[in-house]
């Protein structure tokens, strides 16, 4: 009997090793797992989408002599001080306590040389970032943690934050190892203590309040500045929709990418849409209220490359944003740490305990010793380095698509790899004249 | 006295005349808004020693963010009234909507009527007095400053608050999530009779018929314990 060839181990695609292993964290603990970051698992994405490039039909444009501009204008429709940036690639939104100061200011800085904007967080402005930053957009979130009025005024433009790609109806989470003495009196909080911030705001609901609360805004800052309304990848045609009937200048769109300080492994994966989906969705709604352009379109969640950032322009957005990414290039999950990561239980490019305040990187810190590992001048230069290559290469995407401005990619410039990316980008599958799901609504 | 009927003129260019005022000395002082018919925003992000009085009754965020001003709303109050005030004082003849003094970081206010649901929500420093009462999620993850109420309170006082104080004098119908009843201290008795003089209360109620109400703190660090508490 033992001659007989023996059928081999067979794992589960279940239950894999992985999900066994959670089961069995869950098992000892007794609570899910919390974690920083965006969704880790494979989407359909920009890497579906390709550009086809100039041929007989289309001429090229030189890449060493013909100008592509990448300049963009925010909150033209109402502000009386609408914003101009160099390049459509701004900074999102990240908190003072779940980043450094050395962080926030380094992230000031790099925008800063690279012409663009960066945003706030759910702690309030610091000194690091307003200082070192020619355009900062304040948000503002539910937990309204150090919000007043003169802050408003010196902000360039205010986000009314509704929700977040990575948690689209979650509120926020600061573990009490990384509230400190300055983060938790910017937060009138006790020291030390769990901090949650509000899933809604305290003193609005619906988008007929919205549209109140965005005239209370203008009303305070006299009509200046551009009023942003950020929301995750949910129901990106009403919330557009809604966003723009409620008076917003701009629409901020996060998909399921999107990177947070901590929350529940379990919401970022399970929770939202990928940006690919939502960015046709929302281009529809500004067109069918006849806003597109009017009223601008930033997207964010998994913007890596210029490939990325012209792809999401040639879908219709008027700019993006990077969070993850521009952590990244100030030196998270950088090799060099890789014997620290270890020490952690984890490895460089994986890290994700950035709730936990212990980042050898000193970016997700508020611990001294850890956070003077970032030198802001330094990690200022690398961002910057980073936001103009990314616009180099988007550049070099559009001449040779024959656009003299990056606004000008069309989704006629892209076609897709797989069925599930032509539907959701809604350009055809290569090769062919199809976009499935056209006849359908969106 | 400015006055300022909001039938003949826009409400942008009352709130554009009391913000040129900041940093100013001026003996504009006195301001009169007249017919306000429910205007939403009426007297928001004030940052001047003024006085404003709003004769009729308010839409929603009326005195929103104010600094320094005394606005006296001649009638009742919108959602949000006085939401995210850092000082000066919002006083409302009437009664005040939802949110009233949602986030507010200073300063008082006070409702001589009652006030809606969600008074106080995550108050931040500031001061209120209702000489009403209250309704449901009051003082809802209420951080800090103080709430005082001469009537009762609705269901679920006080859920997940921080280190605010919270005084009621009447019934309360049920209390949040980690929200229980403390001890009367010699200090309360001190802070109430001053908050009582000041909310314009101080005939209608005698510091000692309150009962105080705070954060039992049992729910400040997340614990797998308590998830059947929230």
């Amino acid at each position: 009997m033992s001659d007989f060839p023996r059928t081999p181990p067979r794992f589960s695609a279940t239950f894999t090793p992985a999900v066994n292993a959670e089961i069995r964290r869950a098992a000892a603990t007794g609570i899910y797992d919390i974690r920083g970051g965006g969704t880790k698992r494979s989407l359909p994405h920009f890497d579906d989408l390709l550009f086809l490039g100039a041929s007989i039909s289309r001429y090229p444009l030189e890449g060493y002599r013909e100008s592509c501009s990448t300049d963009v204008w925010l909150g033209t429709r109402h502000a009386k001080k609408p914003i101009h940036l160099a390049i459509p690639v701004t900074i999102a939104g990240m908190s003072f306590g779940a980043l450094s100061g050395q962080a926030k200011e380094a992230l000031g800085r790099g925008a800063t040389a690279a012409g663009t904007s960066t945003t706030t967080g759910d702690g309030g402005m610091t000194e690091e970032e307003r200082g070192h930053s020619k355009t900062l957009v304040y948000q503002y979130l539910p937990s309204r943690y150090g919000m007043n009025p003169d802050d408003l005024r010196r902000a360039d433009a205010i986000e009314i934050v509704v929700g977040q790609g990575a948690k689209p109806g979650g509120g926020g989470m600061l573990l009490g190892q990384k509230i400190s003495d300055r983060v938790a009196e910017m937060r009138d909080l006790p020291k030390g203590i769990d901090q949650r911030s509000a899933c809604r705001h305290p003193d609005w609901t619906g988008p007929d309040d919205l549209e109140i609360k965005i005239l209370e805004l203008r009303e305070i800052t006299d009509w200046e500045k551009p009023i942003y309304v950020k929301v995750g990848g949910s129901r990106p045609y009403y919330d557009t929709a809604l966003a723009v009937k409620a008076g917003a200048d701009v629409v901020v769109l996060d998909g399921m990418q999107g990177g947070t300080a901590a929350t529940q492994d379990v919401f970022i994966e399970h929770v939202g849409m990928p940006i690919l989906a939502c960015i046709p969705q929302a281009v529809k709604a500004l067109q069918d209220l006849g806003m597109h352009r009017e009223v601008q379109l930033i997207v964010s969640g998994g913007i890596r490359s210029g490939a990325d950032v012209a792809k999401a322009l040639a879908l219709g957005a008027d700019a993006v944003a990077i969070g993850t990414a521009a952590l990244i290039a100030l030196g998270d999950n950088d090799p060099k740490w890789e014997a620290e990561y270890q020490a952690l239980g984890s490895t460089a490019g994986a890290y994700d305990d950035w709730h936990e305040g212990r980042d050898p990187a000193g970016i997700t810190t508020q611990d001294p010793e850890l956070a003077a590992r970032l030198d802001p001048v330094l990690g200022g230069r690398r961002l910057s380095n980073y936001l103009k290559v990314m616009t180099l290469e988007a550049q070099t995407i559009a001449r040779a698509c024959g656009k003299s401005s990056l606004r000008n990619l069309e989704p006629e410039d892209l076609v897709a790899l797989t069925i599930e990316a032509a539907a959701m980008a809604g350009v055809p599958l290569a090769g062919t004249d199809w976009i499935p799901g056209r006849s359908g609504r969106f | 006295m400015e006055t300022f009927d909001l039938v003949a003129a826009p409400l942008r260019s009352l709130n554009a005349a009391l913000h040129s005022l900041k940093g100013q000395e001026t003996n504009r002082t006195e301001w009169e808004v007249l017919n306000p018919r429910g205007a939403h925003a009426v007297a928001t992000g004030v940052d001047a020693p003024v006085e404003i009085r709003v004769r009729g009754s308010t839409g929603y965020y009326c005195g929103g963010m104010n600094k320094q001003a005394t606005i006296r709303i001649e009638g009742s109050a919108g959602p949000g009234v006085a939401e995210n005030m850092m000082s000066g004082a919002v006083i409302i003849e009437g009664d005040a909507s939802q949110y009233a003094g949602a986030t507010g970081r200073g300063g008082l206010l006070v409702v001589k009527g009652s006030a809606a649901s969600r008074c106080g929500i995550s108050m931040k420093g500031i001061d209120i007095v209702v000489h009403g009462n209250i309704g449901h999620m009051s003082a809802f993850m209420a951080q800090s400053g103080r709430l005082v109420v001469l009537g009762d309170a609705g269901e679920a006082l006080g859920d997940s608050l921080y280190e605010a104080l919270i005084f009621v004098r009447g019934s309360v119908k049920s209390l949040g999530a980690d929200c229980v009843e403390k001890e009367m201290r010699p200090e309360h008795f001190e802070m109430l009779e001053d908050l009582l003089r000041r909310g314009e209360a101080d005939g209608k109620a005698r510091p000692e018929e309150f009962r105080r109400y705070g954060s039992a703190r049992r729910l400040y660090t997340f614990s797998i314990d308590n998830a059947s508490s929230y």
